[in-house]
């Protein structure tokens, strides 16, 4: 069977990807570049005998689609920045209560309402550490409107299996430029369900990790009676302040990411060989990166590139292997330097490293990398 | 007959966390008999709170419960709600919890006209975080933040359901356990977003401060200060002056929301 | 005649089929329950609540509609109150 061609916005390959992956029950508020998930969405949804609500902000958005992901129903929101910010409490909720959920934040500059229309790659770090407390967290980058659709696939998938929120960043250029995607037939795409309960009611757990750190979770309703909350908790769901329970609890959020990197990292990582400088980047400075080490080689540079697709957890693995090689990592970001710090923490001195960023509202061009590149060269 | 309350307690969680004469045990009592009279399937039942003494409620009791954060019972609930219509969704928020931080979401839950019961245990103050002033603390009272007198003025949580649009309203007491029960069973009967303002008390952070006596004066205040609506129509005005009107003041049919979702997905042709 | 016994945590009063537990672990001596008992079958003792009267009680099931502590029961012998 071969796939639907359509001629795709980013926002609406990424709703599209969300329809496929299975996604139900979508809660929004409208924000600038993010919009068009949402409006695909309150078209699409009820169509498929899944619910659309616009809520009256971000942070009852949120908390509705926590409330239908209890429900068994597989839940989106999109946003952008200033909604991001308002998400965060209940965000920490859903990696607590380990409910899963997918978050798109069509990225633009901030902070505060900084330049709405204007793209932007500066919520890197609050992706990882929006919320307080320590907190598992997973982000994805897709760089193409293709790859907001598989990446939304993939973000539901790990969402599910890891019971844990799972963030997609994208950024004002790919949300809203066209290109033209393949939907792939149904059944090609892997699609992961959350694990349900096997034992009957009265043996039900809701935190039971017998069987491997990700405890099944119950649908309410479905016969399952047991109790959620934001208080640290014990297996059996209810509140507890006892320090042998809460900090094993506490590291087994963190280990569900750790222990599944295979699952959720992913990049690629273009070798040339005998290079001496390399790149890394995400999204659609990707884009422009590699458009530049195109440029550079004409000019007889060679230039490694490292395209993370997962942020977070951060490929350090990768990011080792670069600095291993090269003497120095350029890092094109949208902000004022965010990723480049992690970037430095992987490698430990193992390579050089600059950035190149732009906040202006205009995207970072190839040209801007390539005199980066000679720079350095 | 004793009523029955263990069928709907979870085992071992008694006695419950709330302070000696707190009404909120009593509020808790009439949501639990109002739920039997109506005979909701626990299985089928969701309660959702927010954060403060009264969202402590939902862990106490034996259906699906849902303690989320500070405020946000409701956007909760709509989510539970709307993701699966055929759920009972009772929501329980202190006074602080559904018209400070969860205001926003409270006028338009009542806008959107969604079934869910909304119990606001009103008690007049913040007790969880030790008695600072709330929405509904009147004009003039000691709280710990207003330690010279609260300069705003209170919320009347009916008017404001009213307001919004709500389509049952009512308010009750702890003194009057049984109308209030009557209440919470209407409301839960209701199609439609249902508000029952549930006045109560909190003796250790307001009472105290404000030197309106022990829990049981507390409760007893409702007695001599309260005029079921019915009544006051028919007693002379100086009677109902300065008294706190109860009984159920609106109970309207009227679209409900789920209801016009599922016509819009039968519209476009979508099954569940 | 009344009489009390103590069975685990719950002080059973019993006045012919009218039965009155009190479940002491759970009472937190707030007097509600004492106050408003319109006929007087509650007292106070040692911070807990004492059922002193039972044979008064008209089964009006106040004391255990109000009592947020779950502390209190009324199980009825469907006859009100002994005769005045
Ligand atoms: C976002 C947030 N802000 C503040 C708090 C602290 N807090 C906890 S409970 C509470 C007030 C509770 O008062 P109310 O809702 O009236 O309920 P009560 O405790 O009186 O039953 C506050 C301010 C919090 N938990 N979360
Ligand atoms: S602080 Fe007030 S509201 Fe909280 S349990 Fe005590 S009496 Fe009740
Ligand atoms: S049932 Fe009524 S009369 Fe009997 S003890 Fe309780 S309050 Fe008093
Ligand atoms: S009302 Fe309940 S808690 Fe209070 S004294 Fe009576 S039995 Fe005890």
């Amino acid at each position: 069977m071969s796939g639907k061609d359509v001629f795709y916005q980013g926002n609406e390959a990424c709703a599209e990807g969300a329809l496929y992956a299975g996604c139900r029950f979508f809660a929004g508020y409208p924000i600038t570049p993010s919009t068009e998930v949402a409006e695909f969405l309150a078209r699409r949804l009820p169509t498929v005998g899944g619910a659309f609500i616009q809520m009256e902000d971000e942070i009852a958005a949120m908390a509705a689609i926590i409330g239908a992901s209890l429900v068994g129903k597989k839940s989106l929101t999109s946003t952008s920045g200033p909604g991001f910010s308002l998400k965060m409490e209940n965000l920490g909720f859903a990696c607590l209560t380990e409910v899963p959920c997918v978050i798109v934040n069509v990225m633009r500059g901030g902070p505060s309402t900084g330049l709405p229309t204007g793209p932007s790659q500066s919520d890197v770090m609050q992706a990882r550490w929006g919320t307080h407390g320590d907190h598992p967290a997973i982000a994805l980058a897709p760089d193409s409107v293709q790859e907001i659709f598989t990446e939304t696939v993939r973000a539901f998938n790990i969402s599910e299996r890891l019971r844990t929120p799972v963030i997609l960043l994208t950024d004002e250029i790919i949300g809203h430029m066209r290109e033209r995607i393949t939907i792939p037939p149904e059944g090609e795409l892997e699609i992961w369900e959350r694990p349900r309960p096997t034992v009957p009611p009265d043996q039900y757990k809701p935190y039971d990790i017998s069987e491997g750190i990700i405890p099944p979770m119950a649908d309410f309703g479905s016969g399952y009676r047991y109790h959620v909350t934001g208080l640290n908790h014990d297996e059996t769901g209810f509140p507890t302040n006892n320090p042998s329970l809460v900090q094993p609890e506490e590291e087994r959020l963190m280990a569900k990411v750790t222990e599944n990197l295979d699952l959720i990292q992913k990049y690629e990582y273009f070798e040339k060989p005998k290079a001496r400088i390399g790149i890394v980047s995400f999204g659609s400075s990707a884009r422009s990166s590699r458009a530049a080490i195109r440029m550079a080689e004409e000019e007889g540079i060679k230039v490694d590139f490292l395209r993370l697709i997962t942020l977070w957890p951060f490929p350090t693995d990768a990011a080792v292997q670069m600095a291993d090689k090269v003497d120095m990592i350029i890092v094109p970001e949208m902000n004022l330097g965010q990723m480049i710090e992690e970037v430095q923490r992987s490698i430990a001195g193992k390579a050089e490293t600059v950035g190149v960023n732009r906040v202006d509202g205009d995207p970072i061009t190839p040209t801007q990398i390539l005199d980066r590149i000679r720079e350095v060269a | 007959m004793a009523f029955n309350y263990a069928e709907y307690i979870r085992p071992g969680k008694l006695p419950h966390i709330w302070c000696p004469g707190c009404a909120h045990g009593t509020v808790m009592k009439s949501i639990i008999r109002a739920i039997d009279r109506v005979g909701l399937e626990k299985d089928r039942t969701v309660i959702v709170s927010g954060i403060g003494c009264a969202s402590r409620m939902p862990g106490y009791v034996d259906f699906n419960t849902l303690h989320t954060t500070h405020g946000r019972s409701l956007p909760f609930s709509t989510g539970v709600k709307l993701a699966d219509p055929g759920l009972n969704v009772i929501a329980v928020a202190g006074d602080g919890d559904a018209l400070a931080i969860g205001g926003n979401h409270f006028i338009h839950t009542c806008r959107r006209n969604i079934d869910i019961t909304l119990i606001v245990f009103n008690n007049n103050i913040y007790g969880m975080t030790g008695g600072q002033f709330s929405p509904t603390t009147p004009h003039g009272k000691l709280a710990s933040t207003t330690p010279y007198g609260n300069p705003d003025y209170a919320f009347d949580v009916v008017e404001l359901a009213m307001g919004a649009g709500a389509s049952y309203v009512s308010r009750s007491t702890a003194y009057h356990a049984i109308p209030l029960e009557r209440q919470i069973a209407d409301g839960i009967n209701h199609k439609g977003f249902s508000v029952i303002d549930a006045l109560c008390t909190c003796p250790t952070t307001y009472g105290r401060r404000n030197k309106l006596g022990s829990a049981v004066d507390m409760i007893g205040w409702f007695k001599d200060n309260t005029v079921g609506i019915k009544a006051a129509g028919k007693l002379p005005p100086e009677k109902v002056e300065g008294k706190i009107l109860t009984g159920v003041f609106r109970k309207e049919e009227k679209p409900e929301y789920c209801d016009e979702y599922a016509k819009i997905i039968e519209k476009t042709g979508g099954r569940s | 005649m009344a009489k009390s016994v103590r069975k685990d945590e719950t002080v059973v009063t019993e006045y012919g089929d009218r039965k009155i537990n009190v479940i002491t672990r759970y009472c937190k001596g707030c007097d509600i329950c004492v106050a408003f008992c319109p006929v007087d079958v509650l007292e106070m003792k040692d911070f807990k609540v004492h059922v002193a009267r039972i044979e008064d009680c008209t089964e009006c099931m106040l004391c255990e509609v109000r009592c947020p502590d779950f502390a209190i029961e009324v199980v009825g012998s469907g006859k009100k109150g002994k005769a005045k």
